[in-house]
């Protein structure tokens, strides 16, 4: 090695730890964290630019789960990609359904039952509340508070994945949604178990923020770090509870009215800062108003097909054409663009992924903050890499 | 929000030299785009984002699309008719001319602040091979830095004047654009017990390849019948592509195994390393 | 004595921190109060893998990823044990046909137990560290079945891939796994 290069050597754990030269910084550290890292969100890389404990720079490396899922889509039809969206974004396979559905009827042309729209709703909201759980629990043992609130938080989690399970059959991977309206009919025993969920879902909250929301460690840790500011964010295309945090009022459920969102009254909350602590506190709002949206849609549940009868499945080719359908999942705005020629499987499958658009300025925030923050600000974003990479 | 041709018209009276052209969608989302050319697409991007009734300050979607080269049969009808009401003179011709490929890149535009959309602009390159260059519109909407470098990376479109334009999803030393359309999976044959389609089309092809047990008698038992291969060193190792049938032996020995190199840098394996016995 | 080795290594099993995709999140789930993995030994999920006993690949391993994983199996001092956990990690699962997906973790490291499912419950899992357990335990410690870290002669550390133009260099470790060759008839 030339005494140019600066020596590298290969640790333990895997991480690779170079010393960089640099005329005004002084010795800056670049260290690569990840693709295998205790962080629990995934194969995702961070090359980081340390000086001294201070992020000068830090660039973003995914692909590590580029599962091809586009070029999937044009080798299957449409009802068979259906399967793989819930593999997208793996915590939220309800919203991803009803993306992709809502794309292909814009695509096709095909209308939704009252009912299916209703339980469409529902089993959205169910989901938003899985997904802001798992967020504050996973949040928080970046944090370093290392299980507690994770169990807590994946304890509600089983009750609302029996749920999906009755209902669908996979806790998981539900593959609920069809092209003109659902799946499976709910019984009326599964009703009543979700509505008994979701009252009893705010007294978890109540104990949940007792814990947690006015916790000095939480609060010293997450108030000011990675502050994003409102213009920066609607450029970057931040889209979900993290735009709304920096005080962007734009939730699609509200501006598009897609479902029939417009049939519940419900307030979106907003940030006033934009820092890490704004971005957890808002997404336990968004959980109190989703609360308040399902119990609309329980007492309100119109009897119905749950799928429009001249919907066809087999056999499905739709027009020529080109649509994009968007709906706001938990993460952020998740659209699908497609494109079709006519034959059974789509000439062009695109997924529009709320983390990807999201992480675009994790360097932005990181940058000025220490490594440990770094994790809490990745934390915050929520990102899952299923989406990010596909 | 107005409607997209009074849009069109705005902009061709804004910027008389570039090309803006409705492209039709004939599905029922009546999600019209706007074709512009190349060398204005910045411009008029900026123009979008900061007229005041516009205000498109959010590009939600960046798409890639291969278009390759299509043969295209147009029927000339005859022009002369009799005009005693008979049959027309002249021969239908039919004219194959093809249509060049192109690589299309698509952008969804909203507005956060008014709240209308979407402005569907589509930008297309000159050709699929060494003409594939567009401008980059990440000065104007930063989300569309991760996604122009996915669709450099999966398409092979080369965007100008990005801050940052290298592989994203795919390795460094990755050499194709896996979306295109015709692109070639590396062959990785595996044994699948239905396989149909291209599948099977791949498999026959190294069916052929195997024992000359099976090649020659294809309704016979499977290969594995045979007596186990020899496993002597070198052996039967696979080749990437399948190679010579390897009968796993039932009958598990374990000869003496070198240690493998102790380095965390070997990519390479050496072929002619005695091979061991898969483990039970 | 053998009993009493094997019972002490077989209950104390730490799996290494190691999610790739949606596996992990019902890997996760089984650490948790519902299905608490704990109480088979498995309490702490190590961060570190040279203080691991257990890889549990969750999740599609893409070429990509492949040399880290491979890095982190080295890392990992022996007796040390692979459960290949849901349909991507045995063969490639539902992303079978991928560019960048490996058919299977099995190319490069020995897997001792597979767990089908996309992604299998936490029972499931649970059954397969079960089953793990009883092979630990059914471990002999001498003559030519004991396990890898009393035999002087079997490797502890596989090569690690190399990315290629086109694929990973080499596709696959053809010391460990070669493409069964049954011929289907016509």
């Amino acid at each position: 090695m030339n005494e140019l290069t600066p020596p590298s050597f290969n640790p333990p754990s895997g991480a690779q730890v170079r010393a960089v030269h640099d005329a005004f910084h002084g010795d800056l550290l670049e260290v690569s964290m990840g693709p295998h890292h205790p962080s629990t969100h995934g194969v995702f890389r961070m090359m980081v630019t340390l000086d001294g404990e201070t992020i000068v720079k830090l660039k973003p490396v995914f692909g590590y789960l580029h599962r091809n899922h586009e070029k999937l889509g044009e080798n299957t039809t449409y009802l068979s990609s259906m399967p793989y969206t819930d593999r997208l974004d793996y915590l939220n396979s309800m919203t991803n359904n009803w993306a992709y559905a809502l794309a292909v009827e814009k695509l096709a042309g095909q209308s939704v039952p009252e009912r299916a729209e209703y339980l469409r709703v529902i089993l959205a909201e169910l989901t938003r509340l899985l997904n802001h759980t798992c967020l504050a629990g996973f949040l928080l043992q970046d944090c370093g508070a290392s299980g507690t609130p994770l169990m807590y938080a994946f304890r509600e989690r089983e009750k609302i994945l029996d749920l999906f399970e009755a209902l669908s059959g996979s806790r998981m991977m539900c593959n609920y949604q069809r092209f003109g309206g659902c799946r499976v009919d709910p019984s009326p025993e599964w009703l009543t178990a979700a509505q008994s969920l979701t009252d009893g879902y705010g007294r978890f909250l109540d104990e949940y923020e007792s814990l947690i929301t006015q916790n000095e460690i939480l609060m010293a840790r997450t108030q000011g770090v990675g502050v994003l500011s409102p213009a920066l964010a609607v450029s970057a295309g931040v889209t979900g509870p993290m735009l709304r945090a920096t005080g962007v009022n734009y939730d699609l459920r509200k501006v598009d009215a897609y479902g029939f969102y417009p049939r519940f009254p419900f307030r979106v909350p907003l940030g006033d800062h934009g820092d890490t602590y704004d971005r957890y506190m808002i997404r336990i709002l968004e959980m109190r108003e989703s609360i308040t949206i399902l119990q609309q849609a329980f007492r309100t549940l119109p009897s119905g097909p749950i799928i429009d009868p001249k919907a066809k499945l087999r056999g499905f080719r739709p027009k020529p054409g080109e649509a994009y359908g968007r709906i706001e999942g938990p993460k952020g705005e998740i659209g699908f663009y497609l494109i079709s020629d006519g034959s059974p499987n789509p000439y062009r499958y695109r997924v529009r992924p709320p983390s990807l658009v999201n992480l675009t300025i994790l360097e932005d925030l990181c940058l000025g903050q220490t490594l440990a923050d770094a994790v809490i600000i990745l934390g915050s974003i929520d990102i899952v890499l299923g989406e990010v990479d596909r | 929000m107005e409607t997209l041709e009074h849009l069109r018209n705005r902009l061709a009276i804004a910027f008389p030299r570039s090309e803006v052209v409705i492209v039709n969608n004939p599905s029922p989302s009546a999600q019209h785009s706007l074709l512009i050319s190349a060398d204005h697409a910045r411009v008029i991007a900026r123009h979008l984002r900061d007229e005041a009734d516009l205000q498109l300050d959010y590009c939600s979607n960046v798409t890639g699309i291969d278009w390759p080269e299509k043969e295209i049969i147009e029927t000339i009808k005859p022009a002369q008719t009799d005009p005693a009401g008979g049959a027309a003179l002249g021969t239908e011709q039919k004219i194959k001319r093809l249509q060049p490929g192109y690589l299309e890149v698509v952008y969804h535009l909203y507005s956060m602040a008014l709240g209308h959309g979407p402005v569907i602009l589509r930008l297309r390159t000159i050709n699929r091979a060494d003409r594939v260059e567009l401008p980059s519109l990440t000065p104007v909407w930063r989300s569309c830095e991760f996604q122009e470098r996915e669709i450099f990376d999966l398409f092979g479109v080369v965007f100008a004047d990005h801050p940052d334009l290298r592989r994203i999803l795919m390795w460094d030393e990755f050499k194709d654009h896996p979306m295109r359309k015709d692109y070639v999976e590396p062959d990785d044959y595996e044994w699948e017990p239905t396989p149909h389609g291209p599948v099977l089309a791949k498999a026959k092809v190294h069916y052929a390849a195997l024992t000359p047990v099976a090649a020659a008698a294809p309704g016979t038992a499977p290969a594995s019948g045979s007596a186990p291969a020899p496993m002597s060193a070198p052996g039967p190792i696979a080749s990437p592509a399948g190679g010579p049938a390897i009968a796993l032996p039932l009958a598990v020995e374990t000869p003496p195994i070198t240690k493998a190199p102790a380095t965390a840098q070997s990519p390479t394996l050496n072929p002619a390393a005695p091979s061991a016995a898969p483990r039970p | 004595m053998e009993e009493l080795y094997n019972w002490g290594r077989s209950h104390s099993v730490w799996p290494l921190q190691f999610g790739l995709a949606c596996c992990a999140i019902e890997m996760i789930a089984a650490s948790m109060a519902k299905f608490d993995i704990a109480r088979f030994g498995s309490e702490v999920f190590r961060p570190s893998p040279r203080q691991a006993d257990l890889l549990i690949v969750s999740g599609t391993v893409t070429k990509k990823m492949t040399p880290q994983v491979v890095r982190l199996w080295n890392q990992m001092p022996e007796p040390k044990y692979c459960i290949a956990m849901g349909a991507c990690a045995i063969s490639g699962g539902p992303f079978k046909q991928g560019y960048n997906v490996l058919k299977g973790i099995d190319r490069f490291i020995p897997v001792d137990i597979y767990i089908p499912g996309c992604p299998p419950r936490p029972e499931a899992l649970l059954n397969g560290l079960m089953a793990l357990q009883e092979k630990i335990r059914a471990q002999k410690l001498s003559g030519p079945d004991a396990p890898r870290h009393l035999r002087a002669d079997d490797p502890c550390e596989y090569p690690v891939p190399g990315f290629g133009e086109h694929d990973l260099l080499p596709t696959k470790n053809p010391v460990l796994w070669q493409a069964p060759s049954i011929v289907r008839k016509e």
